[in-house]
This record gives structure tokens, sequence and C-alpha cells, in this order.
């Protein structure tokens, strides 16, 4: 169903961290950007369609006023929304937003340091860009921090911070509806494995919390309606967001999962896992139940590696690109 | 970050040092040229055991690194742990340490990554104490400290969410992150490529807690599971064994972290790079602040021995240098020209013997160990190992 393209190097190895890739597609420029995040730099490379240029960048999490000293990166995550793209950056000192080529950082926002001496240091994790101009980022203490970003510039605020999660945000998805009217906007995941389900707006409001059981959900996605779930303990579970009903559950791997993605016109998901496999599912509408459904539809096994990044390079999910800890390639798949 | 790796760092890195130590010890009392025969006695072997380990499980030391904190350099592990070797009567030579170092690190590596769930680290920890207990079991003082910051250790981590232990195992990683020094006993037992990396198998049973993947399960809106079917996993999983014992004594069931250096081959711990090795930051740059402040009180709150230079004591060559000839005929022509071959020396003079002399009345004056910080830290040492 898909076949091995050529990989494509980048300046380090990927660090294993949860959902450790990040694509952007440029169709006027005919284009893919991916990111990787390495200890505390995020290497950035674009790719020509024709697969004839490469260009690379590598950012550094730097607080901008202190020249030495960095800090950590948990992850660095593409945020389309309709007027622009921006590349979020999240580490142990705070939240860094660039123009999508990495080129210049439009706004910094720093992390507060904690009143109690924990085992978890303080940082920022989980990225998504919600509806029109919202930027949502999670916090280790729970809480999720809700950005306004105007249409160009660097007039970023801080809008909001909505508090549904007592345990650190693993990750964060939302779901472009097109013009239909959706009632969950974003999804959040911790380290409990509970979701919260959100409305956005001028104020954020929480339409359900799913309970979790203890084991960290580390990936969400969110289509049609449906949160996709994946957990430590290698499980996949599909909820119907705004009920909470689950409607599948899937043994799908034999380690912790890493990473998920969903292509949203055909309804591919990809899962991968420490275990050194990427499978490709497909997700789909039941008209009779209007339950979602899930099919196995192929496996990819990267030898050796325990991935920490899988993402569809395109809508339809024709092609897939992974990172593996370690690994100093970004892999890539297309359809055969 | 997770600001709870120290601990886990230093016991499971110190035991890979002890390993390989009492393994190099002992093959050097086993060597085949009579004269280096005799220097390394049984006793000395025991005392160097437990002086290392009696340094290292010291409740300073060992408080001090219990203490949330982010986890440092390899070079200032590297020195901590030299200076911990070196409480022994052992002298290691520069070169010694950094290819000691890097094999202790592999191990540690590899119990990391193959990790089966990330709480299982502790599992792995308790393997190098349990190991390190029966190293020092003629010293009951010393075993008394051993269980002391192994209770210490089943305090802080037992309740330890999975998902910190994730955070705490990837930081771990990026700790490790692109170091492919090859060993000759992994490469031996395929549990390395020869491109540096640990082979990750898609078959055996699945760790506790986690279910065998193949199944897909549908349920309806009233939660009654409607359908199931199964897909190809690309493996052959399967069931999970018993999970492993978390209390200060019992079956850990799991095998990383424990010793795996016999004493008949002395050839398992060779070591070589891959012809490629990116070297990482090797300009002698001063450690960073913070680093400097953490050795410090590291050291401090080590009973140190001060002895003048390093013409004293016995120095070792555990690997041999570039500079030296070597073969000692344990391997042959067949070895690949990459590999740097071991050579053992046990370097003593009459200076050396001297000072044996000397350290030896010392013990039987009443076993005290010659103090080199102030008598007020010396007897606070003293008087806590009286309260054990």
């Amino acid at each position: 169903m898909y076949r091995k393209e050529k990989s494509i190097q980048i300046k380090n190895s990927a660090s294993a961290l949860y959902n450790n890739l990040g694509v952007l597609r440029i169709a006027p420029r005919r284009l893919t950007c991916f990111t990787a995040v390495h200890a505390n730099v995020v290497n950035m490379v674009s790719a020509s369609w024709d697969g004839l240029n490469y260009s690379h960048r590598q950012l550094q999490s730097k607080e901008p006023n202190v020249a030495t000293s960095t800090s950590l990166i948990m992850q660095a995550a593409f945020c389309a929304l309709p007027s622009r793209d921006l590349l979020v950056v999240t580490s142990q000192k705070g939240i860094q937003m660039y123009e999508s080529d990495g080129s210049t950082m439009v706004y910094w926002h720093a992390l507060d340091t904690p009143e109690t001496n924990t085992g978890q240091g303080m940082f920022a994790r989980g990225i998504s860009a919600v509806c029109e101009s919202f930027i949502c980022v999670g916090v280790s203490t729970g809480a999720i921090l809700v950005f306004d970003v105007p249409s160009k510039g660097s007039n970023i605020t801080l809008a909001d911070v909505i508090e549904g999660h007592k345990e650190s945000i693993t990750d964060m998805a939302s779901e472009c509806c097109g013009g239909e009217v959706c009632v969950a906007d974003l999804v959040s995941a911790d380290d409990g494995g509970n979701l919260c389900v959100w409305k956005a707006g001028e104020e954020f409001s929480l339409l359900n919390h799913i309970p979790g059981f203890d084991i960290s959900c580390s990936s969400v996605k969110l289509w049609k309606g449906t949160a996709v779930a994946g957990y430590g303990t290698g499980q996949i579970r599909l909820y119907e967001a705004v009920t909470g009903i689950l409607h599948a559950e899937v043994n799908a791997h034999a380690r912790w999962i890493y990473s998920l993605d969903v292509a949203p016109f055909s309804g591919l998901l990809l899962s991968a896992a420490e275990d050194s496999l990427v499978r490709v599912w497909l997700l789909s509408m039941s008209p009779e139940s209007h339950s979602v459904e899930i099919g196995h539809l192929h496996n990819e096994c990267v030898t050796d590696t325990q991935i920490c990044g899988a993402k569809f390079c395109d809508s339809d999910g024709y092609a897939f690109a992974v990172t593996g800890y370690d690994l100093s390639e970004i892999i890539r798949y297309t359809q055969s | 970050m997770s600001l709870r790796t120290l601990p886990l760092v230093f016991i499971n890195l110190g035991g890979e040092m002890l390993y390989i130590l009492d393994q190099r010890l002992q093959a050097l009392n086993t060597s085949e040229d009579n004269s280096e025969k005799g220097i390394w006695s049984e006793n000395d072997r025991k005392r160097v055991m437990t002086d290392i380990v009696g340094a290292m499980f010291s409740k300073d030391f060992m408080d001090e690194l219990l203490k949330p904190q982010q986890l440092y350099s390899h070079r200032t592990l590297k020195t901590v742990l030299t200076r911990l070797a070196h409480t022994s009567i052992m002298r290691l030579s520069q070169a010694s340490m950094d290819k000691l170092y890097e094999l202790m690190v592999m191990a540690f590596k590899y119990q990391v990554f193959l990790c089966p769930r990330p709480k299982d680290l502790l599992l792995v920890t308790y393997n190098h104490i349990d190991t390190i207990r029966e190293f020092v079991q003629h010293t009951p003082v010393v075993v008394n400290q051993v269980d002391e910051t192994h209770r210490k250790v089943i305090e802080v981590y037992s309740s330890l969410p999975e998902g910190e232990f994730q955070l705490l195992r990837q930081t771990l990683l990026i700790f490790l992150q692109d170091l492919h020094v090859r060993v000759s006993l992994f490469l031996k037992n395929k549990v390395q490529n020869p491109n540096g990396r640990f082979a990750l198998l898609s078959s055996g049973p699945v760790p506790p807690g986690i279910d065998v993947p193949g199944l897909i399960r549908m349920f309806d809106r009233k939660g009654r599971e409607v359908r199931r079917g199964e897909f190809p996993t690309g493996g052959s999983y399967t069931s999970p064994i018993r999970e492993g014992c978390f209390e200060l004594h019992g079956d850990r069931v799991i095998r990383l972290g424990m010793n795996i250096y016999s004493r008949n081959h002395p050839e398992e711990t060779y070591i070589s790079k891959p012809p490629s090795v990116k070297q990482k930051d090797d300009a002698p740059n001063l450690l960073a602040k913070e680093e400097l402040n953490l050795l410090a009180r590291l050291m401090g709150s080590m009973k140190a021995e001060d002895m003048a230079e390093t013409e004293t004591g016995f120095r070792i060559n555990l690997f041999m240098t570039d500079g030296e000839e070597g073969g000692t005929g344990t391997s042959g022509g067949a070895e690949q020209s990459s590999f740097e071959v071991i050579n053992i020396q046990a370097i003593q003079d009459e200076q050396a013997a001297t000072q044996l002399a000397r350290i030896a009345g010392q013990f039987t004056e009443g076993d005290k160990l010659p103090e080199s910080l102030s008598t007020n830290k010396g007897a606070d040492l003293l008087a806590l190992m009286d309260d054990l």
C-alpha cells in the first residue's frame, strides 16, 4: 500500500519526545517543511516536491534576552491558521512562536517558575491551532494557555488560561470543519490519560471530561467529532468527544504509543510507537449507527528504532513521514 | 524535564562501573604472567569494592543526589565517578577511566532503551543494588548503607506515576543520545548491531499491563461490545510474564541491570567506536557554574583519600592506551583492527609498596581510613555509621 521513499537527512538525531515531527505543506511554493526536535534545538528542513532542493535551518530554544541560557525543547509544531502559519516551540523555559520558515521569532512567553519543588520541572507541551485565530499550548501543571493571534504582525496576546487538567498536558488537537458548525473545537490530553473537550470562543468552555486509567495519553487527534487517543499501553481508543461514548478500542502496539495523526479528507489514521512499528488504519463514519469504525490497512517496521513522530504529509494521506530516537533522518513513505 | 534522574543515573552507572572493575580485578588476579600474580589478592579486590560502595552509598552523598535537580553533563558525571573510584586504593589512568566510562554508559543506554515499561527502570536499578549488596556482603556497615539507600529510593520513586517515569526515561534518553560505541559482549550476544545500534525485537512477551496487539473491539452507544476483529501485527508477541518485585528484596524478573560480565571472559569489555563517530563537544570548556556547584557539594560529601598526587596507591591501566605496546595473546589476529586490545597492567613501585604497608597499618589500628576532611566531617560520617 505504501512504499519507502528517499529519506531526508537532518542535522541532528531526533529526541525521544511525544509527537516529535512537524509537517507543513506549502502548495504555492511546491515544498514541504519538516521539523524534528533534538534536545534544545529544532531541526528544520524544507524539501521541494521535485526532490532536488533541501534547505536546512536550526532553531535553538533561548530566552531572547539571555545569550547563553538554553533549555530542553518538549515539542515543535506548525499551527496553520486561515490567515497565517506559525511554528510554535515549547520548552522548559517558555513558548516561542516563529514565522513558519523559522526566520523570525514573533512572540515569546516565559513560564512562571513553580513555587513547590516537585520532581518534574516546569515545561510547556501540547500545541494546537484552534478555529480562526487561537493557538493553545499546554503546561506541565495541567493548565492550557490560549493565545489570540492577529492575522499578521507580532501583537499576539495571552487571552485565557483554562483549567481542566490536574496532570501534565501531553498533546492537544483541533478540527477544521470548514463551513460546518463544530460542536467540539479542541481536545486536550494529559499524563493520567484524561481527555478534556472544549468549545472555543471569547471564553473557552469545557464540554466534556473523559476520565483516563492512570496511563498517559501521549497523542490525541480530533476527526468528525471523534477523539482518537493513543496510550502508553499501546492502545488506541475512539471516543465520541462530546458524549464520551467509547466506540472502539484497539490493542494496537506492544509498547508506548508516541504519535498519532489523521488525514482529514480520507479518514486515514497513523499510529507509531516505541515497538518500532507504524500502522495505518482507516476511520469511517457508519451512517446507520452514527458512530466511527476503524479498520487496519498497513504496517511499516522501522528496524531497531523507537519511533517518536509520524505524520501525514497531506490531507489525503497520500504520503507520510516518520522520525525515530537517535535517527538522523526523516523517513518518507508514499502510496504505491 | 525530570528532576529525579541523578540518583538512578549514579546507582546504575556506578553499578556498571563496579561490575567492570570487579571483572577486571579478578582477571588481573588470574593473569598468566607470574610476575603480576599476587599483587591483587582477593582481599585487595574486596577492599576496593567496599571502599567505593561505601563512598557511593554514603548518606550525605545520596541525600545530595536525591534532591530534585537537573541532570548534568557527562563531564561532571565522569569526574564524580572517577573521584568515587579513587576513594579506594586503586588509581585509574585517565585513558582507562575514559574507556571505562564509555562502557558504563553504553550498558546503561542499553538498559534504558530496552526497558519494557518506564517504571521498570526501578527494577533495573534494584538489580544493580542487589548485586552491589553481594559485593560488600562481608562488611555489614556498608550493607546497611546500601539498604538504607535502597529504602530511600523506594520511598521517593514508588509513588511516581507512570507518565513521570516516562519523562524521566525521556530525559535519560536525551542524555544518552548519539552514543554508538560498540561493546564486544553486546555484539557477540547480538543485542547490538555492527553500526552500534541496539536490536529491537518485534516478538516476545509484552510488558505486564499491556495487551498483546492484534485485537479491535467495537462498542454500541450503550457500551456493549458488538464486534471484534483481528489485524496482522507483523510481529509475534506473547502474553506478559509476571511483574518483578519492587520491594527491598525479591525477584526482579527482568534481567536488565544484572551483572553480565563473567570472570572468564576478559574480552567482554572490548569496545570500539564506529568509524564515522562524531565526537561530541570535546572542547575543554569550563564547566557551567551550576555543575561546578554540584561537583563541590558532591565531592564535599564524599570521604576523600587525600593521597599525594598519583604516585601512591596502585595505578591501573584497565584498557590499553594508544601509546603502549600490547598483546596479551588472549585474542588472535582474528579480531578487527578497529578494536582496541585490552592489556592489564598493574603498576607498582617501591613507594606504593611502602604506602600499602602504611595503609595496612592504619586498618589494623582501629579500622579507620585516613581522613583528609576536617575532623568534624569525618567524625560526623563515622557517627552516622555508628547510628546505622
